[in-house]
């Protein structure tokens, strides 16, 4: 195997391909990266059995080949080199890699114990690269964290037709996208369980191609992968397994009260209440007509609070909440004006974004979140 | 040290065995002993009247039957101990905001940080303990009027030498250690007598031929250091002096709430297991939440047939008091542990505490769903009062039979909770029921599908004694009724 490429090019490469590299492999040759050189194309592998990951460039081949070698120390070399042309070849078990008057010989993994990537299912339909990392984002913050409810630490992919619904939660919020995208078929109806920390990773490097392909085992076939490709690169994941909680029944219907705060004035001031909010404590929200007073701490401990313009409709409500989840909410929701709809001061508020004061709420994000109740 | 002995350790006398002899007349002055009577309990309180046989308090009861055969054995009742504890901790906090509570029975008072404490700081030392000794005759007096029990008040300058005044007062009395008279109160003690000296301490010390304080407040402090280590060896010695510079804290936080049982018998059933875990937790969240507080690591603790002791702990992103939440964890942790071979002691408790919970989104939805159940059953058994409703059983879409269903025998804990499925009913020595005819009683005895009932109240006269089936329906179990007719504790009357 011979061939030439950019340092540029390949230093992408290699860091997006090792990126799921298993930082303690439990066989060996996963900790390997493999490269294959064919007619003009180089490409680069990573598998760790749960996510996968290809990419493809444009190499200067001159003799075809395959070789494994160790993912973290090709992405370390080629992320140093100098900017020019690198030249990689195989000498009997060994690879040798050149750039400028550099030189590196590095050791190689048996190819053939190398497991299979997994295939990747067929293509279903394809979303916007930016749009689709954006979506993922809004809904992964409110996605668990630990690993006690492994459901939870997924994102739910509903596709219905030409709709996609992604939804994410911890059990203290709940997050929904809906998008629209572009199926291969018509009447397609699928849902998978991804786990919400790869799906963000994958959804954000794939975020450059113009578009991205979602390829989805439908229900009971494949070994519960989906797929993801867009400008070259290719990742499949596993799926989790489990009942995501139904949730269209969470969301409540009707309000007493509707609040309407412009958003970067309402983050700033949590932000600053909640300075003296140690360890979560709550910050309390007092809605009334042309004004939302907040308040954190209590007692003995450090107090503060602030007075936002707000605008409101129906009932007074004094209600708290985990200040972080608030701040998570406010930031997904990506509009020049949040709207917090309430029932009562213990039910679930929800978080929807407004481009302007009077326009109707963005029906495609919602952020439900649940409120904080002293104890007793 | 102060001058004044303003520092106050009150000590109710053999308090819960007391309460129960205020309680039910016909054992006054008999002797009676309070604790767990299952094959593995332990004696919480003995009557003074029991002490004479030689019983005292976490003797193994077994033990304690053997010394006092004829002493009345019945189960703590708690509730009502809190309740009267209430009312004594309520009087200790008239004389001053400073009280640290012990336990139920046992309290220190700062009385310079009280209403009095001028007066105190400004009079003469004479002065300062003519008044404090008159402060402590008029509690233990308003604690008799109060709950009808009697009370033991020590006096010092130092918590320590307040403890063992109180000590030294028992029963009903009031002892006052003045300062300057430590080393007269101290000398004679036996080292054991010091906090922190245990029965490991005590052998070091023995085998230099320490056995009493006197030797040890003789001793060097670097010599004592030597021999115990620094901070407890300098902690001894202080001690040994009467040295005590504790402050008396009000209110010292709890920081964490949990519950336990040891069972009669090892539990080998899974499900039984989980109930009793189920059982556990409930009570667990209402301590917690009595307390108003919420907590964010559930720990459930296991003991099993050979002692080897467990605990499982899980933490939660946010603190929470919610029944669901809390159980549900406890449920996880305890399929974490192989409970092969037999469980002799399941425990659920609740750390990370704090004043907040925050709201579960599903444990919400779970509460809400229970209760549109519940109100459609009571909607249907309106409709239909005869009826057993077929429909709303099926409808159970939880479908869980609760406790392993009707069938499966729950040895102990009758009644209480959510189960209703209970069918025999147990009756415990010492526990409170209500017959619909003869009023106000507590169970003497039962066995043999029968129970016996003395039929008394605090306030009246030794009672009669009936005897009945035990599922006799005009028997029902009832809640503890105050001691002193009228006031403000306990639940109705």
């Amino acid at each position: 195997m011979k061939f030439r490429v950019e340092r540029d090019v390949l230093a992408e490469a290699v860091a997006w391909a090792a990126r799921s590299l298993p930082a303690r492999p439990p066989v060996p040759v996963l900790a390997g990266l493999l490269l294959a050189a064919d007619e003009g194309k180089l490409s680069l592998s990573g598998f760790d059995y749960e996510v996968s990951a290809r990419v493809e460039t444009e190499a200067d081949v001159e003799e075809p080949g395959t070789v494994l070698v160790s993912g973290r120390l090709l992405a370390d070399i080629s992320r140093s080199l100098p900017n020019r042309p690198v030249e990689i070849s195989t000498d009997g078990v060994r690879v040798i890699v050149v750039c400028g008057s550099s030189r590196f010989t590095l050791p190689t993994l048996p190819v053939d114990e190398y497991p299979a990537l997994p295939q990747m299912p067929t293509v279903s339909g394809t979303v916007p690269g930016e749009a689709f990392a954006a979506a993922v984002a809004q809904v992964a913050t409110a996605a668990g964290r630990d690993d006690t409810l492994p459901v939870l630490t997924g994102v739910r992919v509903e596709i219905e037709g030409d709709r996609v619904t992604l939804a994410a939660t911890d059990r203290y919020r709940f997050a929904v996208r809906d998008l629209m995208w572009k199926p291969e078929q018509e009447g397609l109806s699928a849902v998978a369980l991804v786990p919400a920390k790869t799906l963000l990773d994958t959804a954000k490097s794939l975020s450059a191609g113009d578009v991205v392909s979602i390829a989805l085992a439908g229900s009971g076939k494949g070994e519960g992968l989906i797929g993801f490709e867009g400008a070259g690169r290719r990742t499949t994941t596993r799926l989790l397994e489990g009942e995501f909680p139904k949730f269209r029944a969470l969301f409540p219907t009707e309000f007493n009260s509707v609040a309407t705060v412009p958003t970067p004035a309402f983050v700033e001031a949590v932000k600053r209440v909640s300075l003296v909010a140690e360890r979560n404590t709550p910050v309390r929200l007092s809605f009334e007509q042309g004004v939302l007073t907040l308040e954190a701490g209590s007692g003995d401990d450090a107090q503060a609070t602030e007075r936002v313009e707000a605008d409101l409709e129906g009932d007074d409500i004094s209600i708290a909440f985990n200040p972080a989840y608030l701040l998570d909410g406010l930031a997904a929701i990506d509009a020049a004006v949040a709207q917090l709809s309430f029932t009562t001061s213990t039910k679930p508020a929800l978080l929807s974004g407004k481009h302007a004061p009077d326009a109707e709420a963005d029906e495609a994000y919602k952020y439900l979140i649940m409120p904080v109740r002293l104890s007793g | 040290m102060r001058s004044v002995p303003s520092i106050l350790h009150l000590d109710m006398d053999a308090f819960f065995a007391s309460v129960e002899q205020a309680s039910k007349p016909s054992l006054r002055g008999k002797p009676v002993v309070v604790g767990g009577l299952g094959g593995r309990g332990v004696v919480a309180t003995a009557s003074y009247e029991a002490r004479v046989f030689g019983v005292h308090s976490a003797m193994p009861m077994a033990q304690a039957r053997r010394r006092a055969p004829h002493a009345a054995y019945l189960i703590p009742r708690f509730e009502l101990y809190r309740q009267v504890s209430d009312l004594v901790m309520g009087l200790l906090r008239e004389l001053s905001p400073l009280v640290e509570p012990l336990s139920l029975d046992e309290a220190f008072v700062d009385l310079e940080a009280g209403p009095y404490g001028g007066l105190l700081r400004e009079g003469t030392p004479e002065e300062g303990a003519e008044l404090v000794r008159a402060l402590g005759e008029d509690l233990r007096a308003d604690i008799l009027a109060a709950v009808g029990l009697t009370a033991s008040v020590g006096l010092s300058g130092t918590k320590f030498l307040a403890k063992i005044a109180s000590e030294q007062a028992k029963p009903d009395g009031l002892v006052l250690i003045e300062p300057g008279r430590e080393r007269e109160v101290l000398d004679p003690l036996p080292v054991r007598a010091l906090p922190g000296v245990g029965p490991a301490t005590a052998e070091t010390l023995r085998r230099l031929g320490m056995t009493q304080v006197s030797q040890i407040a003789a001793t060097t402090e670097d010599e004592l250091v030597r021999l115990l280590g620094r901070a407890h060896g300098a902690g001894v010695h202080a001690l040994a002096l009467g040295r005590d510079e504790r402050a008396v804290v009000a209110e010292r936080d709890a920081k964490s709430v949990s519950v336990e049982d040891t069972f009669e018998v090892d539990l080998g059933d899974r499900e039984l297991i989980r109930a009793e875990l189920d059982r556990l937790a409930e009570r667990c969240v209402r301590r917690l939440r009595a307390a108003g507080r919420s907590g964010r690591t559930v720990v459930v603790k296991v003991r099993l047939f050979d002692f080897t002791t467990l605990t499982r702990s899980e933490t939660l992103p946010a603190p929470t008091d919610d029944p669901l939440v809390i159980s549900a964890m406890a449920r996880r942790l305890l399929e974490s542990v192989e409970l092969t071979g037999g469980v002799r002691l399941l425990g659920v408790g609740v750390s990370g505490l704090a004043d907040f919970t925050q709201e579960d989104l599903f444990a919400q939805a779970e509460h809400e769903a229970a209760e549109a159940e519940a109100d459609l059953r009571a909607l249907a058994d309106a409709d239909d009062p005869v009826a057993d409703d077929p429909e709303a059983e099926g409808g159970d879409g939880g479908g869980e039979a609760a406790y392993g269903g009707p069938g499966a025998p729950r040895a102990f804990h009758p009644g209480g909770g959510v189960g209703t499925l209970l069918t025999v009913r147990r009756w415990m020595p010492g526990q409170d029921v209500r017959h619909a005819e003869l009023g106000h009683g507590w169970v003497q005895g039962s066995g043999v599908g029968r129970v016996t009932v003395r039929f008394e109240t605090p306030w009246s006269e030794r009672g009669p004694v009936r005897t009945f089936s035990v599922d006799d329906p005009e028997l029902a179990k009832a809640d503890p009724l105050p001691l002193v007719r009228g006031s403000a504790s306990a639940g109705e009357v």
